[in-house]
């Protein structure tokens, strides 16, 4: 019904004004065998910038994050993370990762795991306390400090990654699905901990399938599908994009017949819902013109009119759509 | 950032690895059973109710000691890093695979160190005299590095299941420790017996105890360092080239 299209320009429409860029990747290319996981994508995103990837299960989302952050190696094609080649000595050092399974070290305790990832990434001994004293405190999970990882719940644990990708004050955060499968104050927890990192001046990759998630946080969203990047936009322009899914919402004060809505100018299509007519159109302010005209052509008096917008998760089907 | 200072910062890095492991993985079930109780069951099943003296003792069971502690957590950590996917948290820090390599052996030499210390200190309590003590401690050293190389080239398979790298290094550790002059020195085997145990490191360790512990070696103590120096060399190398190839295919 839409057909897939490719935006032109990755860097299109961008909200805030950014210096320059903390990703850059262009041609990246990643083969399973005869699958083709990661097709030939190319995207940047600007420093400050919380990026959005947003994509169904298997469409290449976790294999474009292990790229960038240098776990796994591309087959062809580059990437830039703040100036480093991904997967280099300077790019880690800059970069946070919190991966989409937990990956703490469960035999010790959530404080130790805070203190080796400092030292990994060469945090001074007396910075590093300081930090983790206040990343503990901000992940709630001060009282717990001294417990062993493997008391902790999934959310706690989740929390506990956060706090290990940001004791090394990283610019740029990559996120895989962090609040996949955790109950409702963590997950909240850790959206206003990324709300707060881009004001910080951080830059946030951000892989999720939650639109709402997607819809709340980002600047900017790259939908993928099956390795293809099929869309970049702000949530508002990709929902704005998807104009045949736009409509008006009318109902009459008395029966109307539902083909001779079909014969108005601008209106695609007509769906009756309860007592309401819905007007399927790539323009509402047309459809509401001539829709107004006709009840006064007819005399018909309308009780409700309201123009309905497609949501993100519309525009994300209607994109990925096979 | 200039290569040197990065290779410092790299060394640095792969002591943190070290004791990390050392941390975790010391106390685990497969270490202390396959590091410690095995090594000492098997002597004792070997020494138990026979007439040898200490001297003659000692050397052989240091060596067995030596080699499976330094086996022992070397080939465990990578599977068991897998299977918990911190290998995944380590490959994304600013790490080298090399150095979470060292790392790994700098933990696995440490606990054969260590414990090695043990049977040694029990000798030297029953005023045994060490002829060499340099050339012991440097003994000890060089083995314990060679041993702890050997056991990460185990776990160069890229395996989940850590009792099956363990089952594996057991399938090549206990023949050597058959061949290399343990229970049999060097000079009471035949011919055959003498090539087959040249090619076992151990032998050149278990000669430089005899040496320093007995002061009768079959090799001279040149020919021992130097061939425990090259089977270092060609299985650090080695298990560097081999787990750097194998990693991504852990995650």
């Amino acid at each position: 019904m839409y057909p897939r299209k490719k935006k032109e320009s990755p860097m299109a429409d961008s909200p805030k004004k950014h210096g320059s860029l903390a990703l850059q990747v262009s041609g990246l290319t990643k083969k399973y065998g005869n699958v083709t996981a990661v097709n030939a994508i190319s995207f940047q995103v600007k420093k400050e910038e919380i990026f959005g990837f947003l994509g169904p299960n298997g469409a290449g989302k976790t294999t474009t994050v292990r790229i960038l952050t240098g776990v796994i190696k591309a087959d062809g094609g580059k990437a830039v993370v703040l100036g480093g080649s991904a997967g280099s000595l300077k790019a880690k050092q800059k970069a946070g990762v919190v991966p989409e399974m937990t990956n703490a070290y469960l035999d010790i305790s959530g404080w130790d795991n805070l203190m080796l990832m400092a030292e990994i990434y060469g945090v001074p001994k007396r910075q590093a306390y300081k930090k983790a004293e206040e990343l503990f405190k901000k992940i709630e999970l001060y009282p717990q400090k001294g417990q062993k990882v493997r008391t902790y719940s999934k959310g706690m644990k989740q929390r506990l990654i956060l706090a290990m990708s940001l004791i090394s004050d990283p610019e740029i955060l990559f996120l895989d699905e962090p609040t996949s499968g955790l109950d409702v104050k963590s997950a909240r927890l850790i959206r206003g901990f990324i709300k707060e990192l881009s004001s910080q001046g951080k830059t946030v990759f951000l892989t999720t399938h939650q639109m709402e998630e997607a819809n709340q946080l980002c600047d900017r969203i790259a939908i993928i599908d099956q390795g293809n990047i099929v869309a970049i936009d702000p949530p508002e322009k990709l929902r704005a994009e998807i104009k045949e899914m736009h409509s008006v919402e009318v109902s009459f004060d008395r029966k109307v017949k539902t083909e001779s809505l079909y014969q108005l100018p601008q209106v695609s299509t007509v769906e009756r819902v309860g007592d309401k007519f819905r007007l399927y159109t790539s323009s509402p302010g047309e459809a509401i013109v001539s829709l107004v005209n006709y009840t006064s052509r007819e005399n018909v008096g309308i009780i409700s009119l309201n123009t309905l917008t497609p949501s993100l998760e519309d525009a994300f089907l209607a994109l990925t759509e096979r | 950032m200039d290569s040197f200072s990065t290779l410092v910062q790299q060394a640095q890095r792969s002591l943190v690895i070290a004791r990390k492991n050392i941390r975790i993985y010391y106390s685990k079930g497969p270490v202390v059973i396959f590091g410690i109780l095995f090594p000492v069951f098997l002597f004792l099943a070997f020494a138990v109710g026979r007439d040898f003296s200490i001297q003659f003792m000692l050397p052989g069971l240091l060596g067995m000691v030596l080699f499976f502690t330094s086996t022992a957590i070397s080939p465990a950590v990578a599977p068991w890093e897998t299977q918990a996917r911190t290998l995944e948290r380590l490959i994304s820090s600013p790490l080298t695979a090399s150095t979470i390599i060292l790392g790994d052996i700098l933990a696995s030499f440490a606990f054969g160190f260590l414990i090695s210390l043990i049977p040694l200190g029990a000798g030297l309590a029953l005023s045994l005299q060490i002829h060499t003590p340099a050339a012991l401690f440097g003994g000890l050293i060089l083995a314990g590095f060679c041993f702890s190389s050997l056991g990460l080239m185990f776990s160069a398979a890229p395996a989940t299941m850590p009792s099956t790298i363990m089952m594996l290094s057991s399938m090549i550790k206990f023949p050597v420790v058959f061949i290399s002059g343990i229970f049999i020195p060097l000079k009471q085997l035949p011919g055959w017996g003498k090539i087959i145990s040249y090619i076992s490191p151990l032998t050149y360790f278990t000669d430089i105890a005899r040496h320093c512990i007995q002061n009768e070696g079959y090799l001279s103590l040149g020919v021992d360092f130097l061939a425990l120096f090259a089977f270092t060399g060609l299985f650090l190398i080695l298990a560097l080239k081999l787990h750097q190839k194998t990693m991504p295919e852990r995650i």
